[in-house]
């Protein structure tokens, strides 16, 4: 499956219109000094011969140079993993703190008021285009409010030790308190515009899993015995009703973990979906297809491992 | 890493707790499942982070510095990180931002213009031997920021890395290093092609630079930012690291660059300039420390400065002026050294003939294009190049509007109702902030003199390359100036050497032989006079034969916080940030 995902964007990359040595030199290059940098860059050869090399060099873990930088492809990337990650991180944390109780609630009091609010408010939040909710919160929250810093992960003034690359962890070991608050506040307004989606989605899931399960006889069993009202919903309806929101929590962490491009750009957040805005606009050949590589990569990974948690978490799926 | 997280978000609802189904059958219950792969795999995650992000510092600007405005520290916002700190390795803008602060040339560009200005030099030179030859008299008592003495040898040492291509220093610029492409570009090539054939060391702090031919822009050359003066000792220690820790002579130091991120200056308290007067590029560096911060988004980093984080931004639109203005902030705008054209293809008919040619220029009313699309970022165009290059043409207008004139002469022409084609760029440039909007304003004037243009646009690269190729029959393009010399625009735009079939720079494909003569005489003699009747002549001949319709001369705005004064905005776009202030607390 890599393998496909490999090939699709090796040549839908080269498809994109545009030269990278044009892109590279500039207006006022000449035609010769065009043609020597695309020979340096391998790019003079024909299609297949440098998917071959591209594909020998990526099975050894070398996805080959930077064209922009120079910098091998996946140093490049592991230097902005980190905050990927910690992104990631804090937006599904907003997602699932939210998403689950709330579709929890909706799904015991169906079509009450709060049930109705509640499915509005999903649909918004799944139709909100990330981009305008990341401006509107830095207007109010930081242009006018003054509440909330932007932009990037430290304000002018801190720096933190670099041991994990995480900024919450590095300031904590390193025992400095107001950059880890500084930190905090950084990543409330990415991730509230990055977790939007995935909260919204993970309501509707919890909401309509949960109304599955309630139906079932265990649920009518539990009731009939006398448990208690909360305890037959958190015991015996929701964690029956969990497995579909985990799959869904596992392919929204693979998706973001691939660098969540538009937030990261709004927020100058120094991540892979800034890296993957950048050599786009570039044409950084390499840079792309290490990208979406390493975002195929995660996501099947994820997956993978979703799929590994189902075995705990539902012993009938062993069988 | 990643169950880590799944483990993590799961246990806050309760799943993970005293579960009873696990099966004797069963070596590891979920439950153990859970709680190890939450703690075995956040330590792998932490393990495998730390082996790619260990060392360095993650920051978001230098210690003791507090918000922008405040303290002692200007954070300047731009749109694109640098890709080399090694001036003489790259041709981008945003690496040379910052190598400007770093690194002092020989000469240099004074305030606010394109007059050249010693540096390093004591004076700027007279040109000796019919223009062949220049003695520099250099600044003495000078250290580079590694405490390196600045003399003749060194200055002699950077010329030779760059003009031999067999010197052992002749590399370095990182992994995208652009090999010494702005020395070839200004001086011709590399060894025997080189305009420059040598530098001499006088005495300790004299030296001469021979040249192989009279080059009238030599100085202006020169003062370029590339060309800035670095330290023999440390290109000598590690000239494949210097990229990422330059040493020069300039107002700032280099501390530290977190990629894609934030560059970290800091004042050079020795700084040679900090007795020269202001205006002759001196005093300072006032401001102790500097960031320069790359954020991408163009939004995001005018809400940036909205708010207070950055103390001056760079790479505002013209809809972001009046905004920045209500916001309480200052916008300036850089002088000019840009052009906006629309070049007609004079190889196609009917724009061969100059009537037709002059028609249009009647037809587009410029006024409202440039009001519409650059507000108070630009100002119409009349001659050939801006108004910042010398030799400038005053007396020369723009042709006036007059659609019935127009109409009539295109008549007369015999090419009423014409169809044609008019291309745009796809993207903004410095020189047009709105090529489409531009082009279908033009499209609409056009048309009311019964010229049907269809508007054509491919990306940009592709663009560059079919209009270098004569595709077109009109197209919109514009230009940036290097050094601010009238060769630089008027020989590369218009000269017939630039009319090449496929990569031509004089996209118009004018080519005439009078306006080639002036332009050769221009470029070929040190004489001020002449130089100054060779281009007000060229001029004049060239909107006369109106191959182009020139738009609009473009000067870029900056927006700035109330609390900062001093800034020098440059045409070249490159400023050096020591005459910059900061008033405490606003």
């Amino acid at each position: 499956m890599l393998l496909g995902v490999s090939i699709v964007v090796f040549f839908m990359v080269r498809a994109i219109p545009g030269d990278p040595a044009q892109l590279l030199l500039g207006q006022q290059a000449t035609q010769a000094q065009v043609e020597q940098v695309r020979a340096n860059m391998g790019l003079d050869k024909p299609g297949i011969v440098q998917y071959g090399i591209f594909l020998a060099d990526a099975l050894r873990g070398d996805l080959g140079d930077s064209i922009v930088t120079g910098r091998p492809v996946t140093t490049e990337l592991l230097a902005r993993f980190p905050a990927t990650l910690e992104l990631t991180l804090f937006a599904m944390l907003v997602a699932v703190l939210v998403g689950v109780p709330v579709g929890v609630i909706s799904a015991v009091k169906q079509y009450s008021w709060l049930d109705k609010f509640t499915s509005v408010l999903a649909l918004t939040g799944i139709s909100m285009p990330i981009f305008w909710l990341a401006m509107i919160l830095i207007v109010i929250f930081f242009v006018n409010l003054g509440w909330l810093p932007f932009p990037g992960r430290l304000s002018t003034g801190y720096a933190v030790t670099s041991i994990t690359g995480l900024v919450l962890v590095d300031s904590l070991l390193t025992l400095n308190f107001p950059a880890f608050w500084d930190g905090l506040k950084h990543l409330i307004m990415p991730a509230i515009a990055l977790g939007t989606i995935p909260m919204a989605v993970v309501m509707r899931m919890t909401r309509s899993s949960m109304l599955e399960v309630m139906g079932e006889d265990y649920v009518r069993t539990a009731r009939a015995k006398g448990v208690v009202p909360w305890r037959v919903i958190f015991k015996h309806a929701l964690r029956n009703a969990m497995l579909p929101t985990v799959t869904v929590i596992g392919l929204q962490v693979g998706l973001l973990m691939g660098g969540a491009v538009i937030t990261e750009t709004i927020f100058s957040w120094p991540g892979v979906g800034q890296i993957a805005y950048e050599s786009v606009n570039r044409r950084d050949y390499a840079m792309i297809q290490g990208v979406v590589l390493y975002g195929a990569t995660l996501f099947v990974l994820v997956n993978l491992l979703v799929d590994i948690l189902y075995a705990v978490l539902d012993p009938r799926v062993r069988y | 890493m990643l169950p880590y997280s799944a483990a993590q978000l799961f246990h806050p609802i309760g799943v993970g707790r005293e579960h009873t189904l696990a099966r004797r059958s069963i070596q590891i219950s979920r439950r153990d499942f859970l709680r190890l792969s939450g703690a075995g795999l956040a330590g792998a995650t932490l393990l495998g982070v730390a082996g790619c992000g260990g060392g360095g510092t993650i920051g978001g600007g230098q210690q003791g510095g507090g918000g922008a405005g405040s303290g002692n520290t200007f954070v300047f916002g731009r749109g694109a990180d640098s890709v080399t700190l090694d001036p003489i390795n790259t041709t981008d803008g945003e690496s040379l931002r910052v190598t400007r602060q770093i690194f002092d040339g020989l000469l240099k560009f004074a305030p606010e213009s394109t007059d050249v200005i010693p540096a390093l030099a004591t004076e700027v030179p007279q040109p000796e031997d019919g223009g062949r030859a220049y003695t520099f008299k250099l600044r003495e008592g000078v250290k580079f920021h590694d405490g390196a003495e600045f003399n003749a040898d060194a200055v002699k040492f950077n010329f030779d890395r760059w003009r031999d291509s067999k010197n052992p220093y002749h590399t370095g610029g990182g992994g995208q290093s652009e090999n010494f492409a702005y020395y070839t570009g200004q001086f011709n090539g590399f060894d025997g092609d080189s305009t420059i054939t040598g530098v001499d060391v006088v005495d300790e702090y004299t030296v001469r630079i021979n040249l192989k031919q009279t080059q009238a822009p030599f100085l202006k050359n020169v003062a370029m930012s590339p060309f800035g003066i670095a330290s023999p000792k440390a290109i000598k220690e590690d000239v494949e690291g210097f990229w990422q820790n330059p040493i020069g002579t300039g107002p700032y130091k280099f501390v530290s660059w977190n990629r894609g991120s934030t560059v970290e200056l800091e004042a050079n308290e020795n700084w040679w300039g900090s007795d020269v007067p202001e205006r002759e590029g001196g005093s300072g560096p006032k401001v102790k420390k500097v960031t320069i911060r790359s954020i991408p988004d163009n939004t995001s980093r005018v809400a940036a400065l909205t708010g207070g984080e950055l103390s001056a931004a760079d790479g505002l639109t013209p809809d972001d002026v009046p905004s920045v203005k209500q916001s309480g902030l200052k916008v300036e705008f850089r002088p000019p050294l840009t052009i906006g054209y629309l070049a007609m293809n004079v190889q196609k008919g009917p724009f061969n003939d100059v009537n037709v040619r002059r028609a249009i220029n009647h037809a587009i009313d410029m006024n409202a294009i440039v009001k519409a699309f650059f507000g108070q970022t630009g100002q119409v165009a009349t001659t050939y190049m801006p108004p910042t290059v010398p030799f400038f043409n005053q007396s020369i207008e723009h042709y006036p509007y007059d659609p019935d004139q127009a109409r009539q002469m295109l008549q007369d022409a015999g090419a009423e109702n014409l169809e044609t084609d008019l291309w745009y760029m796809p993207i903004p440039r410095p020189y047009m902030p709105d090529g489409k909007g531009i082009a279908q304003a033009m499209q609409q004037d056009l048309k009311e003199v019964g010229v049907n243009a269809k508007l054509v646009t491919y990306e940009w690269g592709t663009y560059l390359e079919r209009t270098g190729s004569g595709d077109h029959s009109m197209a919109l393009l514009g230009w940036t100036g290097d050094n601010g010399d009238p060769d630089n625009f008027l020989n590369n735009l218009l000269g017939s050497a630039s009319a090449t079939p496929t990569d031509a720079l004089n996209i118009a494909y004018y080519k005439n032989p009078e306006v080639d003569e002036l332009l050769q005489q221009g470029q070929s003699t040190v004489d001020e006079g002449e130089r100054e009747q060779a281009y007000m002549q060229a001029q004049e001949l060239l909107v006369q034969d109106a191959p182009w319709v020139p738009i609009a001369y473009a000067k870029p705005p900056l927006g700035f916080q109330k609390s900062v004064s001093g800034y020098q905005a440059s045409p070249t776009g490159g400023e050096a940030f020591n005459t910059v202030s900061l008033s405490g607390g606003a």
